[in-house]
């Protein structure tokens, strides 16, 4: 008899338990599974996330990997959907597929330095890789977390930033685009932060995610400081529809960004980073 | 999918024979499907009986030209290759995903669980089948399964024919995949025609095949006959005159991303998507999300889509591929470097259509060996 | 004044500068401190020196009315504070104020021309790391200018 095969396109059902306002433009969404049930995930993977009526659009996981009850979402309205999402309330429910794709090497880094380098919503795909290496600190060398964004009110997470920062065993460091008013802290792009970070380039694991411009201007940093090419990693972003690799969308040379990223050893991916509209 | 078992014995059915093979597939609840003249082309459709065949017509083809023309004979199967691939069938341009009822301040999802259609292709050419099965290795992946395909594909039941004419556009015999039949079919018939006498050359290629070939009259073949069959494929063979040099095609696109022939098919290309419409294997799709005017019903629907648009690689802040030349590298790399990496084939099967059917006629075969010769050309100029 | 060489020798900057170069630098330098809200110098004056950050945090910055004050970049320890020195008519484009209480080594501009016209070797040495300096501030403001983290990014 002829199998039955699942429709993949099928969402579960998650409510939102939690909404906040991240800042102007970005939000979180904590999500329950409405059948109870538990959500894995590896750090770096994402979700197809469903507003009803609406759309759907490939998010990132935020959250930490150990709790499996819900499933953390930072989402920045941008456009159509996400901007729709953002009027979503407490007690809405949306449709999750997932999690798909690659993820960030955690285990690899394990007896390396972890150099950490986000832009902007770049940091939601790391959250993950700061909680999992935080909660198994000892597997680690030193960690260090340096964060751009465009101005101190575009800054993700603050007050946990902050905890991280005051902890003896990390290295923080923020920086913005511009400034102006209060702001007390660094100004000037995040590749500056890279030349002054205190890690072993010989024994560094590199992480990056951030636009596209940004990621390529952070590893030619890396470079630069003597990490290896096979020890920096970069999560990439295409146009994405199904995430299973049939829809074509998220093409990107011989990768689907899909399954075979979105996170990418940079040495895989030299050749077509060089490539214009690839 | 079905273990393909060729039947070692050759059979003949007479041609009046052959509407029993319409009249059993239907019984077995196939909905057949085949070739038949409408609008000055010989399409593909819903048919039920060998009177709707397109008995006496031929098609002509060339680079952005489709004509219909007279045989001298009344030959059944005596065309190239219709206008659209069988891809319709089992990869819809649209299709409903599932739908979706307002439930308070959620929602419920609901799957259409209607019996997948059961379809009997009839007439399907070498490089069609080689089409289906490398849909096959997109749509049945290592870790997802497309359902919506995958069901159809199940239930599908095919009856090859080989190819008795070629037309200017088939290169077939570069990419390997025809004009011989030679798997991936229940069924496989040769039509001959010889004088008075109309009939197929048949083989079975699985054992629902061979089942089905038993409620039909059919004949053990004869040396001779097996012969004529066997002609009717060289003589084939011999008229396909476009090449396609595929020696480390592969590698030579890869590395010849910046060739300035790019430039030059970008400012021909009209970005108007028809060659990736009639391509029998892309199968890249969009989904559109539909609502009901109370805003209380969703649907989510797969069409078909294609890499020429700009829309498709739009992300935020806008799209990847803006430049034509950016796009008609993307299709023609997909179809001849990257899928090699992605699916262990050529994208490409060599039917042509995407010739025929180019407003301004671009010609793959021709691009690829024109990057091909320019990059000899960097070549020599580096060794003086 | 040995005391100032071994600290010129410290800094990122001239860390590896040449031995017998550096007692030449020490004949312009001079130790200073600055408060949190100092400034260091503002736009329009004259940019007498230049000065190697050991500790603390600057903001080089521009006031728009109506704005406030824009901070362009922030230095830090290791960083180089100031190059208008190095080209005439030698006036600063910025302000300079302090953010966290800064130490730092400050080189008078024109003695170090004065030792640079004098001793070419030193100039070059002095110059190069200066290019690189300048060169890594030229790729920082690219990537400023782009404003990847935009709404719309039009590149
Ligand atoms: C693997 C991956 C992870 C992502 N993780 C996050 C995250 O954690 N947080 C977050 O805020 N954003 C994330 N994004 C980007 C997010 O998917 C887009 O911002 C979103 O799709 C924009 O949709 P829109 O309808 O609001 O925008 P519009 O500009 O109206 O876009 C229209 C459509 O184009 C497509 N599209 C537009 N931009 C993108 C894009 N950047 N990537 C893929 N498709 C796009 C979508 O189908 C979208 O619905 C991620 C993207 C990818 C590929
Ligand atoms: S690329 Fe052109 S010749 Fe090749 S299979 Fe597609 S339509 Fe046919
Ligand atoms: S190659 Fe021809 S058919 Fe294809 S998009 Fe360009 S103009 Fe249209």
């Amino acid at each position: 008899m002829i199998a039955e095969v699942p429709n993949v396109t099928l969402p579960r059902l998650f409510q939102i338990s939690r909404a906040v306002k991240e800042t102007h433009d970005t939000f979180t969404f904590e999500l329950k599974p409405l059948d109870g049930g538990e959500f894995t995930f590896k750090p770096g993977q994402f979700n197809m996330v469903y507003q009803f009526g609406v759309g759907e659009i490939p998010v990132s996981i935020s959250g930490d990997p150990l709790k499996k009850t819900s499933i953390i979402h930072t989402i920045r309205a941008v456009g159509g959907v996400t901007k729709a999402m953002r009027k979503l309330k407490k007690g809405d429910v949306l449709g999750i597929r997932g999690p798909y794709g690659t993820d960030w090497p955690v285990l690899r880094a394990s007896g390396h330095d972890v150099a950490i380098v986000a832009g902007g919503i770049g940091l939601a795909p790391l959250r993950p890789v700061i909680y999992h290496v935080l909660a198994n600190r000892e597997k680690y060398g030193k960690v260090i977390l340096l964060y751009g964004s465009r101005t101190p009110l575009d800054i993700l997470f603050m007050k946990e930033i902050e905890k991280w920062r005051a902890r003896l065993d990390t290295e923080v460091a923020v920086t913005v685009d511009r400034a102006s008013g209060a702001w007390r802290g660094n100004v000037g792009v995040v590749t500056t932060l890279i030349s002054k970070a205190h890690f072993d380039p010989a024994k560094t694991m590199a992480m990056v995610c951030g636009p596209e411009i940004m990621m390529r201007f952070t590893v030619q940093e890396f470079i630069t400081r003597g990490v290896l090419k096979d020890k920096i990693y970069m999560s990439m972003e295409r146009n994405m529809k199904c995430a299973v690799g049939f829809c074509g969308h998220c093409q990107w040379g011989s990768n689907f960004i899909c399954k075979d990223g979105p996170v990418f050893r940079y040495d895989t991916i030299h050749d077509l980073l060089m490539q214009r509209e690839m | 999918m079905r273990h393909f078992v060729p039947g070692n014995d050759k059979i003949v059915i007479d041609s009046k024979e052959l509407q029993k093979l319409f009249d059993v597939l239907l019984r077995h609840g196939y909905t057949t499907i085949g070739p038949t003249l409408k609008d000055q082309a010989i399409i593909l459709d819903e048919i039920s009986s060998t009177d709707q065949l397109p008995a006496g017509w031929t098609d002509e083809q060339a680079g952005g030209t489709y004509r219909l023309n007279k045989r001298n004979d009344d030959a059944w199967f005596g065309y190239v290759i219709t206008p659209t691939s069988w891809k319709p069938y089992l990869h819809s341009p649209a299709a409903k995903f599932w739908s979706a009822k307002r439930n308070g301040r959620g929602f419920d999802v609901e799957e259409d669980k209607k019996e997948p259609a059961k379809f009997a292709f009839i007439g399907v050419r070498a490089c069609e089948l080689h089409a289906i099965a490398i849909q096959d290795k997109v749509f049945y992946g290592k870790e997802f399964q497309d359902s919506a395909y995958v069901q159809k594909r199940e239930r599908a039941f095919i009856v090859a024919v080989n190819c008795s004419v070629a037309g200017h556009n088939c290169f077939c015999t570069s990419m390997e995949t025809g004009p011989r039949v030679t798997g991936h079919f229940d069924i496989a018939l040769t039509e001959i025609i010889d004088g008075e006498h109309h009939y197929f050359v048949a083989e079975t290629g699985t054992d629902i095949g061979a089942e089905i070939l038993r409620e039909v009259s059919i004949t053990p073949a004869t040396e001779e006959q097996v012969q004529q069959a066997e002609k009717v494929v060289v003589k084939t063979e011999s008229q396909i005159t476009k090449l396609l040099d595929t020696t480390d095609l592969k590698n030579m696109l890869a590395r010849n991303l910046e060739n300035r022939i790019w430039d030059t098919i970008g400012k021909r290309c009209l970005s108007c998507a028809n060659c990736t419409m009639v391509c029998p294997t892309c199968f890249c799709t969009n989904v559109e999300d539909v609502t009901d005017l109370s805003g209380d019903h969703a649907e989510r629907w797969r069409k078909w889509d294609s890499c020429f648009t700009v829309r498709f690689s739009y992300i935020h802040g806008g799209s990847i591929r803006n430049s034509t030349k950016s796009r008609y590298r993307q299709w023609m790399t997909h179809k001849l470097s990257s899928w090699v990496d992605q699916f262990g084939t050529f994208g490409c099967t060599g039917c042509g259509r995407c010739i025929t059917w180019c407003p301004v006629g671009i010609d793959l075969t021709e691009e690829a060996a024109a990057i091909r010769q320019g990059e000899k050309h960097v070549a020599v100029d580096d060794e003086l | 004044m040995e005391n100032l060489e071994s600290v010129l020798k410290e800094h990122a900057f001239l860390s590896d500068f040449p031995d017998e170069l550096l007692p030449v630098i020490v004949g312009c330098a001079s130790n200073v401190r600055y408060d949190t809200e100092q400034f260091i110098f503002h736009e329009s004056e004259e940019a007498k020196k230049v000065y190697l950050i050991r500790a603390g945090k600057v903001a080089v910055e521009i006031f728009v009315p109506g704005r406030g004050h824009v901070v362009i970049e922030t230095l830090e320890a290791g960083d180089v504070l100031g190059w208008s020195w190095l080209v005439p008519p030698y006036y600063w484009h910025f302000d300079a104020r302090v953010v966290e209480p800064t130490r730092a080594i400050a080189l008078d501009g024109e003695c170090l021309r004065k030792k640079c016209e004098e001793n070419h070797e030193m100039g070059y040495q002095l110059l190069k790391r200066f290019f690189t300096v300048l060169s890594s501030r030229l790729q920082a403001t690219r990537l400023q200018l782009m404003d990847v983290y935009g709404a719309k990014a039009d590149w």
